[in-house]
């Protein structure tokens, strides 16, 4: 498998039809594991570190097999690829900035990526569209056991796995859900939501993670408590709340449509037009009008628009992608050209 | 607009409530807001917790210079830096870390999924990283027949599944 085939490939987790795509995007589901014997990766010294790298490549190969999953080095990687990955969620912003010797391993699915010497010495993640917590646990569980027969982890039977931040110590686990929220923030009810999760000790980021803002109305719920519970226990609770969540955007649509469909409509067609006529338009601009079309098709009030076609413009038009497509890097004023190029093509209005 | 409550300053706070299908909203200053305990907060994140322990335990200071044999962190550093210099340390912070970890997580015990090779000896991981280091002072001080020694042991210790 090679990077640039993976990179222009559809990206599983925006596919529609996963349970609840109307409003869940995906599951995601991360394991931190650290290798016994071997220090954190803030301390490891170069050589340290060259070696770690090698050591996994060659224990990830052997667990899953060269033909089931493929190994990338960072280092050697351009910025375009490396934000490309960022941007379709298979490696953290974090491992693309770091330096020295890092990688990533990822099947043919993009489904399940290990990424090896990020602030833990492996972060394995598994992703899926919709709602899908317990197939996402049952997938990152079986790789985590195939990864455990090559490679001995830092345990502790009081603690867990160890972490290089104590945050992440017990089970490891992020479970995190990708929810698209566009009424609730309409309505201005998002905080509220935001109020309820974090007494539950559960943690709300934008679509990139920690630190950025939620842009185009999508939002991660994730646990922020790793120890004490079982991963099943801590799925629970996400599962609880998770379709509470959906009642409550689903009864913000309602009310938008029943109080004031002139200005939901207004909103919805002035974002499918300026989509589609657009000459030059940024990314978050994009993001925002995605949005309000990705709403006006599941509420059936934007008809002959593709939801498969519209999902992967969410992806498509991210400046990694853009430039992807060009071929190369490009300045921002040129990006925003060619973004505006691209989606009029992608919807069929050029 | 003015705040709804103590009618006096800027409404910031927008509260937009749906009760049985009907619409209520809600304009309030910061303050009413936070004394109304509707104010949206962000949970705590680590850097708050360990900086409001730091003041706790500079009282006693001990804390600040257990340093990990195996790494040579310091706990001060890993207060500064947040992570950890290696597995060993949670047992060399291991009375600072409970507190921390009783903060985040609401817990101290693990009660999650165990690796299967779980349950060999423990302190294995550790010989292997002190050897990995003579072995680097052995290469920088050009010993190499000791380096080729320590780089066999290793090997035998790391396939033999000891750690």
């Amino acid at each position: 498998m090679r990077l640039d085939d993976l990179i222009t490939s559809p990206s599983p987790w925006l596919q529609p039809g996963g349970p609840q795509s109307d409003i869940v995007l995906s599951t995601r589901v991360r394991l931190a594991r650290n290798v016994a014997g071997r220090p954190f990766t803030t301390r490891l010294r170069a050589e340290e570190r060259q070696d770690l790298e090698s050591y996994l490549k060659s224990a990830v190969l052997k667990a899953f097999g060269p033909k089931t999953i493929a190994w990338f080095e960072l280092a050697g990687m351009s910025e375009v690829d490396r934000r490309c990955l960022v941007e379709r969620h298979l490696i953290s912003r974090e491992l693309a900035a770091a330096e020295g010797p890092r990688g990533v391993a990822i099947d043919a699915a993009q489904q399940t990526a290990l990424m090896a010497i990020e602030e833990d010495h492996v972060r394995l993640q598994v992703i899926f569209p919709g709602l899908q917590l317990e197939e996402a646990w049952r997938a990152a569980d079986a790789a985590d056991d195939r990864l455990e027969s090559e490679v001995a982890y830092a345990f502790s039977p009081h603690l867990g796995y160890l972490t290089a931040c104590p945050t992440n110590v017990g089970t490891g686990m992020r479970a995190s859900v990708m929810l698209h929220l566009p009424s609730l923030v309409l309505t201005r009810q998002i905080e509220k939501v935001f109020r309820a999760v974090a007494r539950m000790r559960l943690a709300v980021r934008g679509l990139y993670g920690e630190g950025t803002q939620a842009t185009g109305d999508v939002y991660q719920i994730s646990n922020q408590a790793s120890l004490g519970r079982s991963e099943e226990d801590i799925l629970k609770t996400l599962a609880a709340v998770i379709p509470q969540i959906t009642s409550y955007e689903q009864q913000a649509r309602a009310v938008l449509a029943d109080e004031s469909p002139a200005a939901l409509d207004d909103r919805i067609y002035r974002s499918w037009g300026v989509l589609s006529n657009a000459r030059t338009i940024s990314s978050d601009e994009t993001l925002m009008l995605l949005s309000a079309v990705r709403l006006g098709i599941h509420m059936g009030r934007l008809k002959g628009v593709d939801l498969g076609t519209v999902n992967e413009l969410f992806l498509l038009t991210r400046p990694g992608h853009i430039q992807k497509q060009h071929g190369g890097e490009l300045s921002e004023p040129d990006r925003d050209i060619a973004r505006a190029t691209y989606i009029r093509k992608h919807l069929g209005v050029a | 607009m003015i705040c709804q409550r103590c009618k006096k300053q800027q409404a910031t706070v927008h509260l937009t409530e749906i009760r049985q299908n009907e619409k209520h909203e809600r304009h309030l200053c910061e303050d009413c807001a936070k004394e109304e305990g509707v104010a949206f907060k962000p949970p705590m994140n680590l850097p708050d917790i360990l900086s409001g322990l730091v003041e706790a335990h500079e009282a006693a200071g001990k804390e600040a210079n257990l340093a990990c044999p195996d790494c040579g962190i310091t706990y001060a550093e890993f207060r500064n830096q947040g992570r950890l210099g290696c597995p060993h340390d949670y047992e060399v912070f291991a009375e600072p870390l409970h507190e921390v970890l009783e903060k985040v997580h609401g817990a101290t015990e693990h009660a999650g999924k165990v690796p299967h090779r779980a349950g060999t000896d423990i302190t294995a991981p550790r010989q292997l990283m002190q050897l990995r280091r003579q072995l680097q002072a052995a290469v920088e001080n050009e010993k190499y027949e000791e380096a080729a020694r320590l780089r066999d042991l290793i090997k035998d210790k790391e396939s033999s599944g000891e750690t």
